[in-house]
């Protein structure tokens, strides 16, 4: 046990509750300021509570950022699915079926998930575009572009946390497997898949968290407004000299919702994914 | 270990299936190699060419791009930024991190709320928080405008309005949302200390400062160093957070190479210099990774 003085666990807790408000305070703003109606709304008096809720700042915002939440959802969705099912096999046969050379192979993955993007973008760009002129189908400048290029760059993380991840199952259960007289394929599906849902739950949580917040990518290969996703339509929110401050604060909060919310109800895999991204698996 | 397995030699299937193996990875790995090591050498090749207008000019010039990006007086203050921003990022991170960890590990009520609020600006983008942090540290209204309200008027402060603090503004709002990532991983580490260590040590007659100082923190070792290359990393390419937050700032004062990259080559059209500098941050960041992978890869095989 350990025995401590009360006054040690009074300014103790009160040390905690600071810290806890520091890191809610951007919330409080972002909240406080998009409930309050245009009139009310003033630089001055960031910080007082609203007279009435008024929800005036959210419709105008979410007016603003609908077409682009929708484009973001429909990124979302392919980066994610596609990505984990590669991931999971790519990390099964990197951890089980270790052919001569994996142990080359999966470190030089890895350093694709460290690479600055922008040491790729000039390229990207380019071969975007010609790939759209030979294949006939529009890549640069489309939510489909930047789903192949998130599919692509988000193949590192999920090998490497799905690998981590199998890493546990032992090796026996793969070798009893095979004496039966499955195959490589064969105990992927009875054995492993499986085993494999809070894999696919951790490595799901970070892709969508990642793809969602991605700003780089998306502000590079789409220029056209209508196809942008909503970081990109945020930013442009909010580097606007037009656009009222508490809108832009109702947008931010619209757009941190999805991901807050996967971090609400899912945080323990959150947590994982997070530290499996830090190499520790 | 499989590669040396005898039933490997001794029974062709199992040898099909390892062939089948490296197949599967096979496109992954193309996909990887070309989108990363050959976009690398490609952009590379763009650095070296004289493509700094809007026309593809891919003509040799060896080192010049690099030459001037160095003489140019906006990258020198850039990657005094990337430093003073990295340093003291890092130490931020690390010393709130290690501060609310310790704090939360001594069984604390209500540990899991405290560790979800400082946890969370982890999830939202960049972009929000800097959107966000950008009218808190406003000079008139904001953390201003709240310690003024406080009666501390004298800690008010011109933020990033003021080219000779600009920039711990934005390391600010990046402490803010990366300290709760070194608070999971530290306290991952405490959790990993056993009870009976801590217990020897008070037996031995040591203060709980001098526990912690002498036989905690050194145990943490590895912690800091895996916090140091995540974060030390992100710090090298930042690129979202300052681009909204404060953007180039007042004489360039929060520019960094990801935002000089950008404008010059998507805006400016020099595609050359941009590839320049996309190389310069390619080698800051590889010169951390690099080693810490290969001490990795080494670490788990010999484990």
């Amino acid at each position: 046990m350990r025995p401590r003085l009360p006054v040690g666990r009074v300014v103790m807790y009160l040390l905690l509750i600071a810290l806890a408000a520091f890191y809610l305070l951007p919330i409080y703003v972002m909240v406080n300021n998009g409930l309050k109606s245009f009139q009310e709304v003033s630089l001055s008096r960031m910080w007082e509570p609203p007279a009435a809720f008024r929800l005036d700042s959210f419709a105008r915002a979410y007016g603003r950022l609908a077409p682009n939440f929708r484009n973001s959802v429909l990124l979302v969705v392919p980066a994610t699915v596609l990505t984990a099912a590669v991931g999971s096999i790519n990390g099964y046969l990197l951890s089980k079926w270790k052919f001569t050379g994996a142990d080359v192979v999966f470190p030089l993955l890895l350093f694709g998930m460290f690479i600055p993007y922008q040491s790729v973008l000039i390229p990207l760009v380019q071969t975007l575009q010609w790939l759209g002129r030979i294949l006939d189908i529009r890549l640069y400048g489309t939510i489909a572009g930047l789903a192949l290029v998130h599919i692509i760059y988000g193949i590192p993380i999920t090998t490497l946390i799905f690998r981590n991840y199998y890493a546990t199952v032992p090796t026996e259960v793969v070798e009893a497997a095979r004496i039966d007289g499955a195959g490589l394929l064969g105990t992927y599906k009875d054995v492993i898949l499986p085993l494999s849902m809070p894999g696919f739950v951790v490595v799901m949580i970070w892709q969508v968290t990642q793809v969602w917040n991605e700003f780089l990518f998306a502000v590079t290969i789409t220029s056209n407004p209508a196809r942008q996703p909503v970081q990109v339509a945020l930013q442009n929110l909010a580097g606007s000299q037009i656009v009222e401050w508490n809108v832009q604060m109702a947008g931010a909060l619209l757009t941190a919702l999805p991901t807050l919310l996967v971090y609400i109800f899912l945080g323990r895999y959150f947590l994982r994914g997070l530290l499996a991204g830090a190499l520790k698996g | 270990m499989v590669a040396s397995s005898p039933r490997r030699s001794a029974r062709p299937r199992i040898r099909r299936d390892y062939a089948l193996s490296a197949l599967i990875v096979a496109p992954s790995v193309l996909a990887v190699g070309i989108f990363v090591y050959g976009f690398i050498g490609w952009t590379l090749y763009v650095a070296l060419s004289g493509w700094n207008s809007f026309l593809p000019d891919l003509s040799f010039v060896g080192l010049r791009n690099f030459i001037e990006l160095f003489q140019t007086l906006r990258f020198q203050i850039d990657l005094r930024n990337t430093l003073v921003f990295t340093v003291t990022f890092l130490l931020g991170c690390l010393g709130l991190g290690l501060l609310l960890a310790v704090l939360l590990d001594q069984r604390v009520r209500g540990e899991g709320f405290f560790r979800n609020v400082y946890l969370f600006p982890m999830s939202i983008s960049f972009i929000v928080s800097g959107t966000a942090w950008q009218w808190l540290l406003n000079p008139s209204t904001g953390v201003n405008l709240l310690l003024d309200l406080a009666g501390l008027d004298r800690l008010k402060s011109p933020w990033f309005t003021d080219p000779k603090i600009a920039i711990y503004s934005v390391v600010l709002a990046a402490v803010w949302q990366m300290s709760g990532f070194t608070m999971a991983m530290y306290l991952a580490g405490l959790r990993g200390i056993s009870d009976e260590l801590r217990e020897a040590a008070r037996v031995d007659g040591a203060s709980e400062w001098q526990l912690y100082r002498h036989v905690i923190l050194p145990l943490l070792n590895p912690v800091t160093l895996s916090a140091v290359i995540v974060l030390g990393h992100i710090s090298l390419k930042i690129f979202d957070l300052v681009f909204a937050m404060t953007g180039s700032g007042p004489a360039f004062s929060t520019d960094v190479p990801g935002i000089f990259m950008f404008e010059t080559t998507f805006r400016g059209n020099r595609f050359a210099e941009g590839a320049a500098v996309a190389t310069v941050m390619l080698l800051m960041v590889a010169v951390v990774v690099i080693p810490y992978l290969a001490w990795s890869t080494r670490a788990e095989r010999e484990g």
